[in-house]
């Protein structure tokens, strides 16, 4: 009987849940959802694979061949979605959506492939080698 | 009278997640119960030798769902003493927020799932009715709603701006009307006080004895919490354990309805007490010698054992969690007990099997 005013609330109150999924609430800005690359930014340096604790990334440099060509790939159904591939990325290129990707029934990877920055010319003496290091 | 054994879980509807029982029953009296563990075992504390030190943080995380933010919370303060890092104030008091978010919706979960094992459905949908708040602070403020990864070595990776302080001060507001308005009906109707009261009594003895842990400790009369230990932001918080004295069903539900009021005002005072400052210091170096270190989960004490060897791997990670604690004295406090007061009983420790196996 104690519970009658909450039930008798409840009662008059619209309903607590949503007409899920014609009705789907909009995600919080920070919501941490679909990790995406910008592959045009990218570097092929492999730090988001190695960071990542789930080991949903592979990023092979000199792909199928094509050494100046670099493959970046997401096995999207390992990803945990802790972002720390994209507070990892040196050039900014990885972010997530606030949305989560829709729901599959076959199991799928993404890769994407994009052109490897082009070297610095090599110095050849080592004193170069020490002045280069002193400028980055 | 001859004996009966009844299988009881590993799938039961009242169970979260899969113990088994066996249940020793004279006539509708239990006299033994036989606990057998072993279904989820995932063998997480290995994976320590395959991932580094900061990829283990997202991987004890998954110890537990409920709670996760307080694994990866012991974790980081464990390296962290290995490492001789302080993490900044701002990041003690942020861990301080995300964790007692964490014990409040874990003990709303709690309360619903004990209304359910004695059929109180309503009184289930509304407590995760108002869990769902406190859900989606956990969902704006760290961009996940369960397994949060806020945590790393040297602090904290989310930060929270002055809307967002507002914002959570506001909505809990409202999240701890929502409980009080549910307070007499968990405490005193007639309906919950004749399932809980009186069930299931552990003593403080036998408490002690047989080394209970979290709620199920202090709704013994031990005014233990690990939170005394004034790690993370607690140093600068005022804090008093709950305790209650009865020992039976009842008492724990008490303790963990109080224990969410509480949640809620350590919260506020963690916000009252933020300051401009650094996330995290850089962790230079890498791990090497032993380090325990202790922190209190919704469900009890938390201790966790690191061994590092200088390099990027541990060399081992033990978790003791408390349901591990807190299983011995469910064994004690079965026998003498009518067959349909075991799934109330079973439920009133807050079973976290997942946890327990790891």
């Amino acid at each position: 009987m104690r519970m009658l005013p909450t039930v008798l609330a409840n009662l008059f109150a619209k309903a607590a849940t949503r007409n899920y999924p014609h009705f789907v609430r909009e995600s919080f800005e920070h919501a941490r959802g679909e990790l995406v690359n910008d592959i045009k930014g990218c570097i092929f340096c492999g730090t988001c694979a190695r960071k990542c604790p789930s080991q949903c990334l592979t990023v092979a440099r000199g792909a199928a061949g094509d050494k100046t060509e670099g493959a970046w790939t997401l096995e999207f159904f390992a990803c945990v979605g802790c972002g720390v591939c994209v507070d990892a990325c040196p050039t900014r290129c990885l972010s997530q959506k606030a949305t989560h990707r829709p729901v599959a029934v076959e199991r799928a990877v993404i890769t994407l492939t994009g052109r490897l920055p082009e070297r610095p010319a090599r110095k050849d003496n080592a004193a170069g080698k020490a002045a280069d290091k002193t400028e980055a | 009278m001859a004996r009966t054994v009844i299988p009881f879980g590993p799938q039961h509807p009242v169970l979260p997640e899969p113990i088994h029982l066996s249940l020793v029953l004279e006539d509708e009296k239990v006299v033994e119960a036989l606990p057998t563990l072993g279904y989820v075992h995932r063998g997480l504390e290995m994976l320590a030798v395959k991932r580094d030190y900061n990829q283990m943080i997202q991987i004890v995380e998954r110890v537990c769902g409920i709670c996760s933010m307080i694994h990866s919370l012991c974790y980081c303060q464990g390296i962290e003493e290995m490492m001789g890092l302080e993490a900044p104030r701002r990041a003690r008091m942020l861990r301080v927020v995300w964790s007692e978010l964490h014990r409040l919706h874990s003990h709303l979960l709690w309360l619903g799932l004990f209304a359910d094992s004695f059929g109180f459905e309503s009184l289930f949908m509304q407590l995760w009715k108002i869990r769902e708040r406190v859900m989606d602070l956990n969902e704006a403020t760290t961009g996940n709603r369960v397994i949060v990864s806020v945590n790393v070595v040297g602090g904290v990776r989310a930060d929270l701006d002055e809307g967002q302080v507002r914002w959570i001060k506001d909505t809990l507001v409202e999240v701890e009307a929502s409980i009080r308005s549910l307070q007499s009906t968990i405490m005193n109707d007639s309906t919950v006080c004749k399932r809980t009261k009186g069930i299931g009594v552990l003593t403080k003895q036998a408490a002690h004895d047989l080394g209970a842990a979290g709620p199920m400790l202090r709704g013994s009369g031990i005014a233990q919490d690990m939170r005394q230990l004034k790690y993370a932001g607690f140093d600068e918080l005022a804090f008093e354990p709950v305790v209650e004295t009865a020992g039976d069903c009842w008492a724990r539900s008490a303790v963990r309805f109080r224990e969410a009021l509480q949640s809620i005002d350590l919260v506020r005072q963690a916000l009252d007490k933020l300051e401009p400052g650094d996330l995290a210091v850089k962790a230079k170096g890498r791990p090497e010698g032993e380090v325990i270190t202790r922190v209190e989960q919704p469900r009890g004490e938390c201790l966790y054992y690191l061994k590092g060897n200088g390099s990027l791997f541990l060399e081992r990670v033990r978790i003791r969690t408390p349901t591990f604690a807190n299983i011995p004295p469910l064994a004690a406090i079965l026998p003498g007990l009518d067959f349909a007061d075991v799934p109330v009983v079973v439920l009133s420790i807050d079973p976290c099997i997942s946890c327990t196996e790891r």
